[in-house]
C-alpha cells in the first residue's frame, strides 16, 4: 500500500494534525478528521502527485449503537491510475460533515443516498433531499437503532403477516 | 342454443349476448404494460415472440385507461404502492389484477426484513389471480392468464345479480 503512505505523508505535511494515526501497519485506507475535509478534498483533487479526479463511491457505515457513524469515500485517479479510501467518523447525534458535492459533481447523488439511509447531513450540499425513499418517510433505515414502521400512509407493514408460519 | 339452432348457415353462431360479451372480454384482455422489478423481465419474455401472448389475445397497452388487466410484476415498495393505487383507479371497469411473483403475493424475499416493501399487493387492491414463483416462468404466467380468462368467461355482465 505505497499510495496510502504517500497520500498520508502529503496530507500530514500540508494539513498537520488532520490524519488520525493508526497502529496498524498495512492500512488500505486513511482516517481523517472531518473539520477541514472540504479543503482537503479540493487539495487531493488538484495536487499534481495525487490528482484524484474521480469520486467512485461514497458509503455510510453504522459501526454499532455505542460507536458512531462513518462515511467512506473511494477515489480514483484516471491520470495516475491509483486509488484510495478515505474514512471520516461522525457522531450519532446530529451527524454532519462538509459536502464535497461541488468538488466532484458525481458525489451529488451519492451524498444524497447516504443522507437518505443514515441521516448524515452534508453541509454545503445544494440539494440535500431524500434519494430513494419517499419524501415523507420518517427515520433513517440503515441505522442499527432503526425501528420498522408499523404503518405508512395507511398501508400496514406487518413484520409477520397473519397466517404465516 | 334453443330453437334458433341449426336454422342458419354454418358460419353463423347463435348465443346469448351475455355470453358473447364475456367471451369477447376474455379473449381481448389487454394488459397494462408496467413492471416493478425482476419479474417484469419474465413478463417481457412472455410477451415476446417465443411465448407470444398475442396468440391468446393479450397485448400490452401503455396507458391504464386502455387496459383491462394489470399485471403487478415485481416488488411493490411502499413508495410505488401509492402509485399502484393511483394507476389502478385510472383503469376503466371492468378491470382485473394479476399478482405475479412472490413479492407481489406476499412480500417474497422482503417479507421479513424489508422495511420498505408492502407485504402483498392484495392489501391495497383486489387481486384476481396469484401466480407463484420467484420469478414465475412464462409458462406459469400464461397459466395464470388462462385462469383469468376462465374467470372472465364465467362472468355474466348483463344478468342481474340476485
Ligand atoms: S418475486 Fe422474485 S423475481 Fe419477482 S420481483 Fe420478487 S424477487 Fe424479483
Amino acid at each position: 500500500m505505497i499510495i496510502n503512505q504517500k497520500v498520508s505523508d502529503i496530507l500530514k505535511a500540508k494539513f498537520p494534525g488532520v490524519v488520525i494515526p493508526s497502529e496498524e501497519q498495512h492500512n488500505d485506507y486513511i482516517q481523517i478528521y472531518p473539520e477541514k475535509w472540504n479543503e482537503i478534498a479540493k487539495f487531493i483533487k488538484t495536487e499534481s502527485e495525487l490528482k484524484f479526479d474521480s469520486c467512485q463511491c461514497i458509503t455510510g457505515v453504522d459501526l454499532g449503537i455505542e460507536e458512531g457513524l462513518e462515511v467512506r469515500y473511494n477515489f480514483h485517479s484516471m491520470k495516475l491510475k491509483h486509488k484510495i479510501e478515505i474514512r471520516i467518523a461522525v457522531e450519532r447525534k446530529k451527524p454532519s460533515i462538509p459536502s464535497v458535492e461541488q468538488v466532484w459533481r458525481g458525489a451529488d447523488w451519492l451524498e444524497r443516498e447516504v443522507y437518505d439511509m443514515y441521516g448524515i447531513r452534508f453541509k454545503g450540499h445544494r440539494d440535500l433531499r431524500r434519494m430513494l425513499l419517499p419524501d415523507d418517510w420518517k427515520g433513517w433505515p440503515l441505522r442499527k437503532d432503526y425501528k420498522t414502521p408499523k404503518i405508512y400512509n395507511g398501508m400496514k407493514v406487518p413484520k409477520v403477516r397473519k397466517g404465516w408460519d | 342454443m334453443g330453437f334458433l339452432e341449426d336454422r342458419f348457415d354454418d358460419n353463423i353462431i347463435t348465443a346469448k349476448l351475455d355470453q358473447i360479451l364475456s367471451w369477447a372480454r376474455s379473449t381481448s384482455a389487454w394488459y397494462f404494460q408496467f413492471g416493478l422489478a425482476c419479474c417484469a423481465i419474465e413478463m417481457m419474455a412472455t410477451a415476446a415472440s417465443r411465448h407470444d401472448l398475442e396468440r391468446i389475445g393479450m397485448m400490452p397497452r401503455s396507458s391504464p385507461r386502455q387496459a383491462d388487466v394489470m399485471i403487478v410484476a415485481g416488488t411493490v415498495t411502499l413508495k410505488m404502492a401509492t402509485r399502484v393505487i393511483k394507476l389502478y383507479d385510472q383503469m376503466a371497469d371492468p378491470k382485473y389484477v394479476i399478482s405475479m411473483g412472490s413479492c407481489a403475493n406476499s412480500g417474497g424475499p422482503y417479507s421479513r426484513q424489508g422495511y420498505h416493501v408492502l407485504k402483498g399487493v392484495d392489501q391495497i387492491i383486489p387481486v384476481d389471480v396469484y401466480v407463484p414463483g420467484c420469478p414465475p416462468r412464462p409458462e406459469s404466467l400464461i397459466e395464470g392468464l388462462l385462469k383469468l380468462q376462465d374467470k372472465i368467461r364465467k362472468e355474466r355482465p348483463l344478468t342481474k345479480k340476485k
